[in-house]
């Protein structure tokens, strides 16, 4: 039997040869059969099961990316036509446009609400919100999270949050336009812009229950792999998918506190008259009392979040890559141990390189020493996962499903955006680079493109296993390819942008002569950047079409080796209708030599497969 | 009208291509192809990976040497040489890096796509190669960091001795330039004292602060002579960023900031080099700022060294601006400043910006 039962194993089922059911659990799956009409309210809007939590989430992250890649089009508009008159646009924001121009501030919120949505709704909450509820019950073989309610809860606040955001699109001053950094004292003087009066008031509140979402998501999903993993299935033998949610949960318990303090001591700073973070300041005609605060600690407080934040968001991308990649090479992925090294290695780093984003905001130079140097050594982990990525598909089997396109994307992107960081991350450089178009193709391909992949290699890989269907196959492809190009056009070219020194965050750089040889760029960046866009309607229609018109799928469409496939097509209520399968072996036994199939899933004993196994493996065998 | 009918022909597409989308399944459905394993489009995915590589590799590569003189700002520093063969160095390093793997990605993909009655390795891990592959770029990383090390230091080092001394205030949305006088000490500034006609909230109940100027927000420096600059804000966060010199530094409120550099062409050089009789070397604001961020600029001239000198002589001190010193008596007394009162201000002026004013360009003290 299973030599390495983990002492928790206990809490989900049983212990030795004779597993007892929970009993708890069992009841519970008995009222549920009987009980086959639930009522909508609670299967469909309040429910407790992770796998409709996943579904809201996603949806409602779908619903942040429309809106996102709006944003994003319409200030690519502004940068790639100034001149352009924009009368048509006013049906839609009005006041906004002024004499066929859009309005400076009302650019400078689009730019910020564009970034606060991408990162904190979309790929954030969207992301590892819809597959870490998704996947961990599922692949660590537990009846669902270990508080259904909290997970519920962190739902729930998620929305809330989300129409406190979106409300404030619609508000009279605007939203928050102080970019999504939110640096004091732009974004605590209303003076000093109009976004940050009631617009920032609600950019924070709003960020305040998200944070609390993060946080009764992330207790949650580590609460969830540490004690309900099912029986034999040690934390050597978890998919990577889970060790990357595992970690990324960790991040954000550590850091999202740190975010919220700072947001507190700006809401401070706002509305009841503290100088925690303003000094010296005269706007207005007029001479502000605070005296003695510091934005540079500002700084300190929010990219503590901040950079962690960046893994948070593709560290689940990373997990899934390295599973979808394994499971349509039809290979073990390479250097298991070495993979989850090196995300402990990231996790662990990710905590102590925050002040990369600092070098030039008048930060003793000292600290920028450090700070470079723990840095550059962030790139090796990476390093070391590319690689072991492209081993991965060394001599494999490559089968181009929708979800292996876009993880082999997602490599390729993830490589170039990174490589760039090396660049950025070298105190001296940033000094020329900091806060040019350099940063901003740089983290978009990094974490912002390849994040996406990530999640659309997600959905694509999942999507039978949430809905029952399978989506379009030609459809991914054609998304696959058009998205792929459209990232590349619009991200390279923009590196030649920011080393021609383009500052970010500019309306239009028609006033300065050293910013003026790229207008032409800065068109084709535009117009590849509404394209591709636009073809993310493809994904859209495919998703939707799917869910109700889909091709019916399998048990086990890609036959794949972890536990989720073991449940039912649909899986109800508690997942797996009867007991809960044991694990035997790790999630990564593809076309092992000896084994007729293909693949042996994690829950075949060794018992059974005495031809493939290794001699290490013999010893398992009774 | 227009758009009602460009509305009407986009719904019309769309119902198209939704039919199309469904005749496609249906055929396929019908020929046996739909819920065939793995086939045609296999390949032709396998195929397009290696196109995706060679055609877009080829654009790239095309396109970077069409923009490459377009990318490189002139450089008119002697710190931002140095920092443009270390930014081509790694660039090259991490070019080598980037095609390596980028070609090793899309060929295995091509190559390793899915054969009939072929099976996957089963290569499950080696601890050899895993530490060569940590190794290595470990090595590589620690060489950058050192020599980024090593130049980072350099330049933000104290500055020396005899640097030209100039202060920039960022405020919404311009650069107000300052310069030390006679004295070369720059005067305590006070911001419960700014008004109309004292922008810099000069307190001139401190003597070094009387014979301080102020330019119309046009920066000069001398060329070949270590200039620097002093940097505050007095509003929100702005950052000093002149491409040319690759200089960059944050205007912080109640922080004051600081970077030197050596500039090593004038102005007119510069024209002459670049046959554009119009170029100015130019500082933009690089951190956002409000509305008019995208605006705010000063003009930057370098001059010759004896250029330099006439143009400084010829500046009128605080002491004959009638306005700000009549201005000064009413603000002063309405905040309770003055007389002394921002004394305490100056000695914090001296710690923050961690030395008492430097000293001058030799020529500037014979005046």
């Amino acid at each position: 039997m299973a030599t390495n039962l983990p002492a928790s194993a206990h809490a989900q089922g049983g212990i030795g040869t004779a597993p007892v059911p929970h009993t708890e659990h069992d009841e519970h799956l008995h009222e549920h059969d009987e009980h086959h009409d639930q009522h909508w309210l609670w299967k469909y809007v309040f429910s407790q099961d992770h796998k409709m939590i996943a579904r809201q989430f996603l949806i409602t992250g779908i619903f942040w990316a429309i809106v996102g890649g709006t944003l994003s089009s319409l200030f690519r508009l502004q940068l790639g036509w100034p001149e352009a008159t924009l009368d048509w646009l006013q049906p839609i924001l009005g006041k906004w446009i002024e004499g066929g121009k859009l309005n400076p501030e009302f650019y400078l919120a689009l730019v910020t609400m564009h970034g606060t949505i991408m990162v904190f709704f979309v790929l954030t909450a969207g992301l590892s919100g819809t597959f870490s509820n998704f996947l961990i019950p599922l692949q660590v073989g537990a009846r669902d999270m270990a508080s259904g309610f909290m997970n519920m809860l962190s739902y729930w606040f998620f929305f809330l949050s989300s129409v406190i955001m979106f409300v404030s699109l619609f508000l009279e001053t605007g939203p928050a336009a102080a970019g999504w950094t939110i640096y004091p004292p732009l974004s605590a003087l209303p003076q000093a812009i109009k976004g940050s009066g009631m617009g920032m008031t609600m950019w924070l509140v709003s960020m305040v229950f998200f944070i609390v979402s993060q946080l009764l998501g992330g207790v949650n999903y580590v609460t969830t792999v540490i004690n309900l993993r099912t029986r034999g299935l040690s934390m050597s033998k978890l998919p990577l998918t889970i060790w990357a949610f595992f970690l990324t949960a960790i991040l954000g318990i550590l850091s999202f506190p740190v975010l919220l303090s700072a947001a507190l001591l700006l809401v401070f700073d706002r509305s009841f008259g503290t100088s925690f973070f303003l000094s010296d300041i005269y706007i207005a005609g007029q001479a502000l009392h605070n005296q003695g605060g510091s934005p540079v600690l500002f700084q300190h407080l929010f990219w503590f979040l901040g950079h962690p934040e960046v893994y948070i968001v593709i560290m689940p991308a990373m997990g899934m890559v390295s599973e979808i990649l394994a499971t349509n090479a039809r290979k073990p992925i390479f250097g298991y141990r070495a993979m989850i090294g090196s995300l402990i290695g990231i996790s662990l780093l990710s905590f102590v390189v925050w002040a990369h984003h600092m070098f030039v905001t008048g930060m003793n130079p000292f600290l920028g020493s450090v700070f470079m140097f723990l840095t550059l050594i962030i790139a090796v982990p990476s390093g070391v996962k590319v690689f072991n990525w492209l081993a991965t598909l060394w001599r494999g089997n490559i089968r181009f499903t929708a979800a292996m396109l876009f993880s082999i994307g997602f490599v390729s992107l993830f490589i170039s955006g990174g490589l760039t960081g090396i660049i950025l991350g070298n105190a001296t450089l940033d000094i020329q680079m900091h806060n040019t178009y350099f940063v901003v193709a740089h983290f978009h391909l990094v974490m912002g493109s390849s994040a996406f992949f990530g999640l659309f290699a997600g959905v694509y890989h999942w999507f039978p296993k949430m809905f029952g269907r399978m989506m379009d196959e030609k459809l991914g492809y054609i998304h696959f390819w058009l998205t792929f190009i459209g990232v590349y056009l619009v991200f390279m070219p923009m590196h030649y942008v920011g080393i021609a020194g383009f500052p970010r965050r500019y309306y239009a750089w028609t006033g300065f002569d050293a910013f003026s040889q790229f207008a032409d760029l800065n068109k084709f960046i535009s117009a590849a950047a509404i394209l591709a866009f636009f073809a993310q309607f493809v994904f859209i229609f495919n998703f939707f079409y799917s869910i109700f018109r889909g091709r019916r799928a399998t048990q086990n469409p890609w036959n794949s080796t972890t536990l989720e496939w073991t449940t039912p097509i649909v899986p109800g209520h508690g997942n797996w209708p009867g007991e809960i399968p044991a694990v035997y072996r790790w999630p990564y036994d593809y076309s092992k030599p000896g084994s007729e199939v293909d693949f042996i899933p994690q829950n075949v004993p060794y018992s059974q497969t005495a031809s493939s196994n290794l001699p290490y493996e013999r010893e398992l065998e009774d | 009208m227009t758009a009602l009918t460009i509305l009407l022909v986009l719904v019309l597409l769309l119902v198209v291509f939704g039919l199309l989308f469904r005749l496609q399944i249906l055929t396929s459905i019908f020929s046996g192809t739909y819920v065939r394993e793995i086939g045609m489009s296999n390949r032709i995915n396998a195929v397009l990976m290696l196109v995706f590589m060679v055609v877009g590799g080829a654009a790239f590569f095309w396109s970077f040497s069409e923009n490459f003189n377009k990318m490189n700002p002139p450089i008119a520093s002697i710190h931002g040489h140095a920092m443009e063969r270390m930014f081509w160095t790694t660039m090259t390093v991490i070019g080598i890096a980037f095609v390596l793997t980028q070609v090793i990605l899309f060929v295995y993909s091509y190559k390793y796509q899915h054969k009939e009655g072929r099976r996957a390795y089963f290569f499950a891990h080696n601890n050899t190669i895993e530490v060569v592959w940590t190794i290595i770029p470990a090595i590589v990383m620690a060489s950058l960091i050192f020599a980024g090390w090593k130049a980072w230091t350099r330049i933000t080092g104290p500055a020396p001795k005899d640097a030209v001394v100039v202060e920039v205030m960022g405020k919404q949305f311009n650069w107000l330039v300052r310069y030390p006088g006679r004295d070369m000490k720059l005067g305590v500034v006070n911001y419960r004292l700014i008004d109309a006609s004292n922008d810099f909230g000069f307190d001139l109940s401190d003597k070094a602060a009387l014979d301080d100027f102020t330019t119309n927000g046009e920066i000069h420096v001398p060329k070949g002579h270590p200039v620097l600059i002093k940097i505050r804000s007095r509003d929100v966060l702005h950052a000093v960023y002149m491409p040319h010199f690759r200089v960059q530094m944050y205007a912080v409120p109640g922080m004051p900031t600081r970077f030197w550099f050596t500039p090593t062409m004038t102005t007119d050089e510069m024209r002459a080099h670049l046959g554009n009789p119009k170029f100015d070397y130019e500082l933009a604001c690089n951190q956002i700022c409000g509305a008019s961020h995208f605006a705010m600029k000063a003009k930057v001239i370098v001059d010759e060294p004896d250029d330099y000198q006439a143009w400084y002589a010829k500046q009128k001190p605080n002491s004959a601006n009638t306005d700000m010193m009549a201005s000064y008596k009413e603000t002063s007394k309405s905040a309770g400043l003055g007389k002394g009162g921002s004394l305490g201000a100056k000695a914090a002026a001296i710690e923050e910006t961690g030395e008492t004013p430097a000293t001058p360009l030799s020529a500037q003290t014979a005046m």
